[in-house]
């Protein structure tokens, strides 16, 4: 048997805020800045996908828009979904709040992608005088947004959505 | 549905699952078997075949891996002449210098430091239990080598390689170097490692009891 995680939905809470106000600067502010012989460009997360879709690659423009984009906005909703059922005391859905959880907790990990691009973009585009590319302050933000979607799915207990099993139902026939 | 007092007597073999705190019997496993939680239908136990050389060997192997993937470059790029190749430490360094240091810590922790503390902790595990010292202290540590886990992204990392130099491709020749490769063995042969290991170990003495 576990440790049961203490203070489990106080500190989700605290946690999903956070996470809500970091989503913010991580899609508004530039992901990336590339200067070239060209000039100066800046990219936002959303203005990278729609560069990889026009660039034919559609499928990668895909799977970038659903881990950077898609997967934090669902994460932090099924967070708020499993939180807020989980403090009423739910008796409904109780396998598929399950099954949401684990499918957060198995998701989660996989909008660090444009972390790992801007890494490799960063790392290799050093050419001094004819194309440079230097991480914005998005990427921290973004950064900061899968660690704090992390904690928070990892501080929910799970075994919170089966707990009101083991209330005293008043309600309950005397037969049972 | 059981009701939840149903359960005041204690099962024989009780396991309680770790995501719906359900008590219940372990049943007895074939090798190759699973046992799921009746109620929520989380995984309670495996039974995979000859646990320990398999997981012991692949987790050695993994290792090995592990170094070919950080000693070599990952990727490379040639530009109008000029050719980069970059190591993942040197990524992360030239991150750090770019004025992004929490992004580059990040990377650093996911990508190099969490895979290795996860390939040594298991090693700590699996080299004491081959060798027959079996105590209550493996469990909690094992624990702890779950907790570290999901902070190891390689297979992420994996990916994001792929779509930046899809990226690159059109404005230069793009490389893949053998730790790229070494990346991408060292994911599965980890996979197989973990799935490979029965937890059971932990907490069952390897004396043949006379139920068998
Ligand atoms: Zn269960």
């Amino acid at each position: 048997m576990h440790m049961r995680k203490h203070a489990s939905l106080s500190t989700t809470w605290a946690l999903i805020a956070a996470a809500i106000l970091l989503y913010v600067p991580a899609n508004l502010m530039p992901m990336m800045v590339t200067a070239s012989l060209l000039g100066s460009q800046e990219d936002t997360i959303m203005s990278g996908v729609v560069f990889l879709w026009q660039s034919g690659s559609w499928p990668l423009a895909t799977v970038v828009f659903f881990a950077s984009v898609m997967v934090p906005l669902l994460k932090i909703i099924a967070l708020i979904y499993l939180t807020a059922s989980a403090q009423r005391r739910s008796r409904h859905n109780l396998i598929q709040r399950t099954r949401l959880y684990r499918l957060v907790e198995f998701v989660g990990r996989w909008s660090m992608l444009d972390i790992y691009v801007i890494t490799i973009l960063v790392a290799l585009v050093q050419f001094q005088g004819l194309a440079t590319i230097q991480a914005g302050p998005a990427a921290v933000a973004f950064g900061a947004v899968v660690v704090v979607t992390m904690f928070a799915a990892m501080s929910f207990d799970p075994r919170l959505i089966w707990d009101p099993l083991s209330d005293p139902t008043p309600r309950r026939p005397d037969h049972d | 549905m059981p009701a939840p007092d149903a359960h005041l007597t204690l099962p024989a073999n009780p396991v309680a699952c770790h995501e719906c705190d359900l008590l219940q019997s372990e049943p007895r496993l074939a090798p190759g078997e699973t046992a799921r939680c009746v109620r929520c239908g989380a995984v309670l136990a495996r039974n995979p075949p000859d646990s320990l050389d398999r997981s012991l060997a692949l987790t050695l192997t993994a290792t090995v891996l592990y170094v070919i993937a950080n000693v070599y470059p990952l990727v490379g790029l040639e530009m109008q002449g000029r050719q980069v190749e970059v190591t993942l430490i040197e990524a992360v360094q030239i991150l750090w210098k770019g004025g992004v240091e929490p992004v580059a810590a990040l990377v650093f922790i996911t990508a190099l430091l969490f895979p290795v503390l996860e390939l040594l902790m298991f090693l700590l595990v699996l080299v004491p239990l081959r060798l027959g010292r079996v105590s209550p202290r493996l469990a909690t540590f094992f624990r702890l080598v779950r907790s570290v886990q999901p902070w190891g992204m390689m297979e992420v990392f994996l990916l994001g390689m792929l779509v930046s130099l899809v990226k690159l491709s059109h404005l230069a020749t793009v490389l893949l170097g053998p730790a790229f490769w070494a990346t991408a063995a060292l994911i599965v042969v980890l996979t197989l490692a973990a799935r490979a290991f029965d937890t059971r170990l932990l907490w069952q003495t390897p004396v043949a009891e006379s139920g068998r």
